[in-house]
């Protein structure tokens, strides 16, 4: 039985989780093109060597992420997500070239 | 006799034939240079050789010639595919297979004995009826199969009405095959050296130079050549070697596990593949079952049997053959699946000029080897890219231009 550890609970049979691919930083949503976009969503580095992975522990839906080694299959490190999401993101859209003035919650009841 | 026997095994000019030319020295320079001698590699080198003339080919091997996912797949041919660019392909890919014996006057063991796939839910008869008319349109022989159509078909099936998924009906794919897989190389690498090809075993590509957009060497274990164009051929490494060109692709290498019983008397014909079970077998003409499945649940760059693995897919073969709970495994091993986001190829040009993909091959690289040889041959040869792999370019991907197989491709999602 291969192990890994959660940083939520603890080692489990790795069978109990879910891959979740690789991490890739997000292109800035504003400014990427629609090529960049492609890179992001369609390639992988697909490395042989070691790796930081998304993982889902599928009994508690907790997602973290994972430095494994993608040769001898070792785990080295797992970690939660806060370690590297640790800033709010606001996906506002981008700016209109021409900006409308918002209607401020006009239709939300009283 | 015996003594004429013993002479004959003892004569130090043996008079076996022999297939490929002994290791020369690496050239300077080759006009290409094909990395990987697999099925593809030498396929490719083959056909440059024989219809287009080009003999100052090397293909480099890094292993021995058919070492890789050449001798690791489950033999599986066909061309039930659903999208009219991925029927085309494979249909022209299984019609060159028919004749593949006579091409290169060497016994590939082509064994035409059709495949059943098999629905065990309404969605799944859906989808097959769905195939079976876009295969029939193309020309391709599939049609769906009833209960009792299967039970005729594959009397040792188990058609209970009691099992976890019943069986509810099946696409019969009249087109499907089999063949040996290690003389596919072979006869295809025979065929290259016989006319000027060099093939070199044992010759581990390390590094690739790429000068203002064009490749003009690579650098080897055994030192370094200047070459006009290369094509890499490595299904299992696609990433890495292509990163070696600064060519970064949509792949995900996953193992994929199979394994191998003991040899029972004939008693399955066609090929059977049950995607809802992730489980396919067939019965080779050695008589042993072979049991493939699914890919393993991540990436890995290792070809190492895990239990898991061995449980799931002995589990889902027992519900199909239950006698199967006898048999003995001789073997279980894993090749290294190059899994695109489609579950298409990539193949033709590259964003680098004078190299050329032929990578992506996920679970469907064996059946494609001879149309893989032929229009990759025809690429290096004229520069063009051919009508019937243009579909499948690397630069789908940043056009959005997807070609999803991922329905008609077994066992393996």
């Amino acid at each position: 039985m291969k192990l890994l550890t959660c940083p939520l609970n603890g080692q489990r049979n790795i069978t109990e989780f879910t891959y979740g691919g690789e991490y890739h930083p997000m292109p800035d949503h504003q400014q990427a093109s629609s090529r960049e976009w492609a890179e992001h969503v369609f390639f992988h580095d697909n490395n042989a060597g070691v790796v930081i992975e998304w993982w889902c522990h599928s009994a508690s839906s907790y997602w973290f992420l994972a430095e494994r080694n993608t040769i001898s299959d070792q785990i080295l490190r797992t970690f939660p997500a806060e370690e590297i999401f640790n800033q709010r993101i606001e996906f506002a859209a981008a700016p209109e070239p021409e900006p409308k003035p918002k209607a401020k919650a006009n239709g939300e009841p009283q | 006799m015996p003594f004429g026997l013993l002479k004959y095994g003892l004569n130090s000019e043996y008079p076996g034939e022999h297939h490929f030319n002994p290791t020369t020295e690496l050239k300077k320079h080759y006009d290409v240079v094909i990395i990987g001698a697999g099925g593809h590699g030498t396929g490719i080198a083959y056909h440059l050789a024989k219809y287009h003339g080009i003999t100052n080919v090397a293909v480099l091997e890094k292993n021995y010639l058919g070492s890789g996912n050449t001798a690791r797949n489950t033999a599986v041919i066909r061309s039930n595919y659903l999208t009219e660019e991925g029927v085309t392909f494979y249909r022209e890919s299984v019609k060159l297979w028919q004749d593949l014996s006579n091409e290169f006057n060497y016994n590939v063991m082509m064994e035409s004995r059709g495949q059943l796939t098999l629905a065990h839910s309404d969605a799944a008869i859906r989808s097959f009826r769905w195939r079976a008319e876009v295969n029939q349109h193309m020309g391709v022989r599939s049609e769906l199969f009833d209960r009792q159509q299967i039970a005729e078909m594959v009397p040792n099936l188990n058609m209970s009405e009691d099992s976890r998924f019943p069986i509810m009906g099946g696409l019969w794919h009249a087109d499907g095959a089999t063949a040996r897989h290690d003389a596919v190389a072979w006869g295809y690498a025979k065929g290259a050296c016989e006319r000027g090809v060099e093939l070199h075993q044992l010759t581990e590509v390390q590094d690739i130079e790429v000068t203002s957009g064009r490749v003009t060497a690579v650098k080897t274990n055994r030192g370094r050549i200047e070459c006009g164009c290369v094509v890499q051929a490595v299904a299992g490494a696609s990433s890495v070697v292509a990163k070696m060109a600064g060519i970064p692709l949509p792949i995900h290498s996953y193992p994929l596990q199979a394994m191998v019983t003991q040899p029972y008397k004939p008693l399955l014909t066609p090929h059977v593949s049950s995607p809802h079970l992730h489980v396919y077998t067939h019965q080779t003409s050695r008589g042993e079952f072979v049991i493939g499945g699914g890919s393993d649940p991540y990436p890995l760059y290792n070809t190492r049997a895990t239990l898991d693995q061995r449980e799931s897919l002995t589990a889902a073969a027992l519900e199909l053959f239950p006698f199967l709970a006898q048999a003995r495994m001789l073997r279980q091993w894993a090749g290294t699946t190059d899994m695109t986001p489609d579950y298409s190829p990539i193949m033709g040009l590259s964003p680098v000029e004078n190299y050329y993909l032929d990578a992506g091959w996920g679970t469907w690289g064996f059946k494609a080897t001879p149309i893989c040889g032929k229009t990759m041959a025809e690429l290096v040869a004229t520069k063009k890219v051919p009508e019937i792999i243009k579909p499948f370019e690397l630069e789908r991907f940043y056009k959005y231009q997807q070609i999803n197989e991922a329905g008609a491709t077994a066992a393996s999602h």
